[in-house]
């Protein structure tokens, strides 16, 4: 890629990140998995604490195992447990409303008009659909610092933080699960031409498929295969690494190793930016 | 003058059994303003989009600025608004230009540019989506107009303009006529293209019928003399423009293939014969009666 190209891919960036954080919907949807992260990571977790043993939220944990999971030390698990269900399905949504919308308001086209190559300019949507996925994910960690520190300190605990080593993998695997769902939720738009098909599979794909043929897999050990390259299989085994192992938490798994699921996500996020790519440099813009 | 910024050469789509655009060759010369005439579904837009590299062709080639069509190298010296704006809804009109504009890396001055040149800087804070289509279709050509580009190619720029809006669009192509722009637009409406347009090019059922100049499509003024009694004024008439070159157009006028600086002659030759003339007028065929003859549409089709 010569510095031309390079320039293209700046400003195509610097154009998508405009337009993308003047975007309501792409702020509801942070704000979706914010809130789904601090309810399923702290809320129901310190309800179940404060109010004791028996009920449904700490399914028999005792209350110090509650209180530990709430600690800032904690924290590396916390971010990734949510990932395999509704992060990656939110991240899906995030790429395929970003690459499908462009054909129905006709912004592709707009924007092929305007000069850069249309690798440049989805290449710059791709990378500021990355650094968006990225920020998401800092606000997450953000968020999860402050209010396990704030637990802590209201329980009287004492702030022990994570290794910054802990941290640093867990906050890298869980962006490349988003990372992974958003570009393939970007692919799927590119190859729907909208974001109403691209989101629908997606999210059936995601939520249910998946969860059915690992259910048929069990009994099929040709199927069993299949599912073990899936992009579920990959992300929840790779957040089932970083906590160690499935933790009742849906979609966390031990199906593949963590070695394995992290080559398997770093492939798709690959294949799918490529694949996007070049599916939009061949395509015409009827 | 000369130069060709625009050439395509055998220039085909189909699309499975339907030959959208078949063997079009065509030139737009540099600072020419260029309208691309048909009927709907006659192939002008699939014609542009292969300009501008938004669908490869299926056989042949076009040529733009010197270089293959669809390049970035090209695509950043021309401007386009093809088939309707393009825009994000949710983002206002300045910020449309903006995203625009940073994809080329313009300053944000340029969008103050542009937006004063279509008139839509008093709503510039307005989202895109509560716009007019009038002020849509404003703020695609702006999108056009950013960066100066060497070639400007309008479709359809006043789809949806309201009378006013279409001679403040007629008003401005002319000023970026008058500037040397480079313009192909492609119109329906053939007087607008009668009055800015330098050559046309006419395009029917995917093939370019013809291409010159709007003079010589619609060829010379004819006379038409309204004269009694009609039957000797045939005669004494073709003692001057020969047997050929008179015709009788009822109401006891006849068209006379003569120069309109030939009236005087024609009512002193009448008057001489006893001739009594009541009327002569000049003839002039419209661009729209060219383009009907040609493309054997009825006007509700193209209006």
């Amino acid at each position: 890629m010569n510095a031309l190209n390079l320039k293209a891919l700046g400003n195509s960036t610097a154009a998508e990140l405009l337009r993308l954080r003047k975007w309501s919907a792409i702020w509801v949807i942070v704000g979706a998995w914010l809130a789904l992260s601090l309810s399923f990571g702290y809320v129901f977790n310190y309800v179940a604490y404060k109010t004791g043993d028996d009920n449904f939220a700490g399914d028999g944990a005792g209350n110090a195992q509650l209180l530990a999971e709430l600690m800032p030390n904690a924290i590396p698990d916390v971010i990734v447990s949510g990932l395999p269900m509704f992060g990656g399905a939110l991240a899906m949504v995030v790429g395929a409303l970003v690459a499908g919308n462009g054909f129905g308001w006709g912004t592709w086209k707009t924007v092929f008009t305007q000069g850069p190559s249309r690798s440049a300019a989805v290449g710059g949507s791709l990378a500021a659909v990355s650094i968006f996925i990225f920020a998401m994910m800092t606000a997450t960690l953000v968020l999860c610092a402050g209010v396990s520190v704030a637990i802590a300190a209201t329980e009287g605990q004492s702030i022990t933080m994570p290794a910054l080593s802990d941290l640093a993998q867990s906050f890298g695997a869980g962006f490349l699960v988003l990372e992974m769902w958003a570009l393939l939720g970007f692919l799927v738009g590119v190859l729907a031409k909208g974001p109403a098909l691209a989101v629908g599979l997606g999210l059936v794909w995601s939520l249910v498929v998946e969860n059915l043929l690992r259910g048929v897999g069990s009994l099929l050990a040709g199927i069993e295969t299949v599912t073990e390259a899936l992009p579920g299989t990959a992300g929840g085994s790779l957040a089932g690494a970083i906590i160690g192992g499935p933790n009742g938490t849906p979609g966390v798994l031990d199906a593949i190793s963590g070695e394995r699921a992290l080559i398997t996500v770093a492939a798709y996020v690959l294949v799918a930016a490529i694949a996007a790519v070049v599916v939009m440099r061949r395509r015409d813009l009827a | 003058m000369n130069e060709l910024v625009v050439e395509t050469d055998g220039l085909t789509k189909r699309y499975g059994d339907r030959l959208a655009v078949d063997r079009v060759s065509m030139t737009v010369m540099r600072g020419e303003v260029y309208g691309f005439l048909g009927p709907n579904g006659a192939g002008k837009t699939t014609t542009l989009r292969m300009m501008l590299g938004l669908i490869r062709p299926t056989a042949g080639s076009a040529s733009v600025l010197g270089r293959p069509a669809g390049g970035p190298e090209v695509t950043a010296r021309i401007g386009a608004l093809i088939e309707g704006p393009g825009f994000y809804p949710y983002l206002s009109g300045r910020d449309n230009l903006r995203t625009m504009a940073r994809y080329q890396g313009l300053p944000a001055t340029e969008v103050d540019r542009v937006l004063e040149m279509v008139d839509l800087a008093d709503r510039a804070k307005d989202a895109f989506k509560g716009y007019s289509l009038g002020m849509k279709q404003r703020l695609g050509v702006a999108a056009a107009m950013l960066g100066s580009p060497d070639l400007l190619v309008l479709d359809e720029p006043t789809n949806g303009l309201d009378p006013a809006g279409m001679a403040d669009m007629r008003a401005l192509v002319v000023s970026l006529a008058e500037a040397g722009q480079t313009v192909i637009l492609s119109s329906h409406i053939l007087a607008e293209v009668q009055e800015i347009c330098d050559r046309v090019g006419v395009i029917n059922d995917g093939r370019l019928l013809r291409e010159s100049t709007v003079a010589e499509l619609r060829g010379g003024a004819t006379l038409r003399v309204r004269a009694t009694p009609e039957d000797a004024a045939l005669a004494a008439v073709m003692q001057l423009a020969g047997d050929e070159g008179v015709r009788r157009i009822g109401n006891e006028t006849l068209e006379v293939d003569l120069p309109v600086t030939a009236a005087p002659e024609v009512v002193r030759h009448l008057v001489a014969h006893s001739i009594d003339v009541h009327e002569v007028t000049v003839a002039e065929r419209s661009l729209e009666d060219v383009f009907f003859e040609m493309t054997g549409n009825n006007k509700e089709l193209v209006s």
